[in-house]
């Protein structure tokens, strides 16, 4: 039974990624294609670009990931404890809500470091 | 049933099982795709009226097929890839985009019978699904070499990524209520609608879902009059239509997800008995989402990535962490209804008026409704609370600017000196 919720799952995956590539593979042979030095160029408001996009970025990307990172999976150990919940005692409650508040402590600390300022 | 079907006609069982699941797929897939033709009529149609034009109207009757004639346009448009592209990168990206949306299908339960499938961790596997827009929109930034492109990659981390946290915290507590992260557990123990019980929910993850779709007031990557078009800037033709495809299809499986959480899904007057009936309620509900959800988009103007990120992590965040605690700590000191009891009145023949009011109204639906009741009281004392402190917070930021106006001079040193270059200096000090 397990095996054929999941085997619905697979055979969708593969569909799924079969219906996006028909499109493309009709467009590639439906559409003209006259490629020249300008049209494949990158795109840049008209003028040359100078280098690639692949270079270093600003630090303050990376750490919005870095809290997400933690609060995403603090937050999916607490789905287990959602399901169960109504069958627990008044401690479930105690023991979440410890789990929770060290969240809101993280918040709090990062706040004030000053990590949720955009610069 | 068509397995058994198949089986009784001389069928090998699993040759068997395998059609019913591949003819199952097959319909959850196409779904989407054979909406969202319908659906961005509708919302062009919406958008047209909106602004006071008439939209689409020449292509079949009201402008119906104007999406099917913008399709085979698009299919005979020449596919452009840069040079400095990253092939394979480039070309994965709208594949993955599209993928994550139409794996969402799969679990959302259109009524009691049909569903693609009804996974035990149902709401995870839709959080996990939707984790693929994000690598979809940051390959396809990546990818294709171009600035533009990839700063609207860079703001995906920063916007996605937060707005899944209070999307996350808000889906715990329709799970807490129902007990299940199965979706069909989650409709057949909605007695009553939870957007009733826990409105602050419902809004944290209707904000949260409209962020995650990317739609506006939330479509920073995409902004067009700073970043040109974001990520998809150097997508053409099909290739770029994917993305296009992609983002209708989320913007309509959250319509229906919202729809299945918090307005009860299929659940309405002979939905357990004829199926078809469970599909037209489903449909009514979240198209209603789904009308918000534009109205919003058309009305409200885009934010600014600091005010996204600080309306996110210290509005959204902390409101999402008050609200789990309080619903867990009501849901617990709160008696569980009693089913059973009402059940018995309404099975009763002798309850009399009261045994009417309960067949009336479903027994269920009278036992759960104490419960709705007091979490609602909490529901609406956390939005007093939070109200509350937001005047606070504006007055403290009111005065901060009443401050800083203040200790600049601008009044004329001497009289008569209005027009010196006295003025202007003070006011730079």
């Amino acid at each position: 039974m397990h095996l054929n919720e999941w085997a619905f799952v697979g055979v969708l995956l593969a569909i799924s990624a079969i219906l996006p590539v028909v499109p493309m593979v009709l467009g590639w042979l439906l559409g003209p294609r006259k490629p020249n030095p300008l049209k494949s160029d990158t795109y840049e408001c008209g003028i040359e670009t100078v280098g690639d996009a692949w270079v270093q970025f600003r630090v303050q990307y990376y750490v919005f990931a870095l809290v997400f990172v933690v609060f995403d999976v603090e937050v999916a150990l607490l789905f287990p404890w959602a399901v169960a919940f109504g069958n627990m005692g008044l401690f479930a409650f105690v023991a979440a809500a410890v789990f929770i508040l060290l969240l809101a402590v993280e918040l709090v600390y990062i706040w004030r470091k000053g990590a949720l300022e955009w610069m | 049933m068509l397995k058994e079907a198949l089986i009784q006609a001389g069928m090998q069982p699993g040759w068997a099982a395998f059609i019913d699941i591949f003819l199952g797929v097959l319909v959850a897939a196409s779904f989407g795709m054979v909406w969202v033709l319908f659906g961005i009529w509708v919302e062009r149609k919406m958008a047209a009226r909106v602004q006071d034009r008439i939209g689409p109207n020449r292509v079949g009757p009201w402008g119906l097929i104007q999406n099917i004639a913008d399709a085979l346009k698009l299919l005979t448009k020449e596919v452009i890839v840069p040079r400095n592209a990253d092939r394979p990168v480039y070309f994965a990206a709208p594949i993955l985009a599209v993928v994550g949306v139409i794996l969402i299908a799969a679990v959302i339960p259109f009524s009691p019978v049909v569903i693609g499938t009804d996974l035990s961790i149902g709401i995870l596997y839709v959080i996990a699904v939707g984790a693929f827009g994000v690598i979809a929109v940051l390959m396809a930034g990546w990818g294709s070499n171009n600035k533009y492109a990839l700063l609207g990659a860079f703001r995906v981390v920063a916007h996605l990524v937060s707005y899944e946290v209070p999307m996350v915290l808000a889906l715990l507590v329709p799970v807490m209520l129902a007990g299940t992260m199965s979706m069909q557990g989650l409709v057949r123990e909605q007695h009553i609608w939870y957007i009733f019980a826990v409105p602050v929910t419902a809004f944290l993850f209707f904000i949260s879902s409209q962020a995650e779709v990317g739609r506006a007031p939330f479509d920073l990557l995409e902004a067009e009059s700073e970043l040109v078009a974001g990520y998809n800037i150097e997508y053409s033709g099909m290739v770029w239509a994917m993305f296009y495809l992609g983002e209708f299809m989320h913007a309509f499986f959250v319509s229906i997800l919202f729809a299945v959480l918090f307005l009860g899904g299929w659940s309405g007057p002979g939905a357990e008995q004829i199926p078809f009936l469970g599909i037209v309620y489903l449909m009514l509900k979240s198209m209603l989402v789904y009308f918000v959800q534009i109205w919003l988009r058309l009305t409200v103007p885009r934010v600014r990535i600091d005010q996204l990120l600080a309306f996110n992590w210290k509005f959204l965040v902390p409101l999402a962490l008050a609200n789990v605690l309080l619903m867990a700590f009501l849901f617990k000191i709160i008696p569980t209804p009693d089913f059973a009891g009402a059940q018995a009145i309404a099975t009763n023949e002798f309850a009399g008026v009261a045994g009417g009011i309960y067949r009336l109204f479903g027994p269920n639906q009278i036992a759960e409704l104490p419960r709705t009741g007091l979490l609602l009281l909490g529901n609406i004392a956390l939005v007093g609370v939070t109200a509350a402190l937001l005047g606070q917070a504006g007055r403290r930021a009111r005065r901060q600017v009443e401050a800083l106006v203040d200790e600049t001079d601008y009044t004329p040193r001497a009289e008569g000196a209005e027009h010196t270059a006295e003025a202007p200096a003070a006011a730079a000090r």
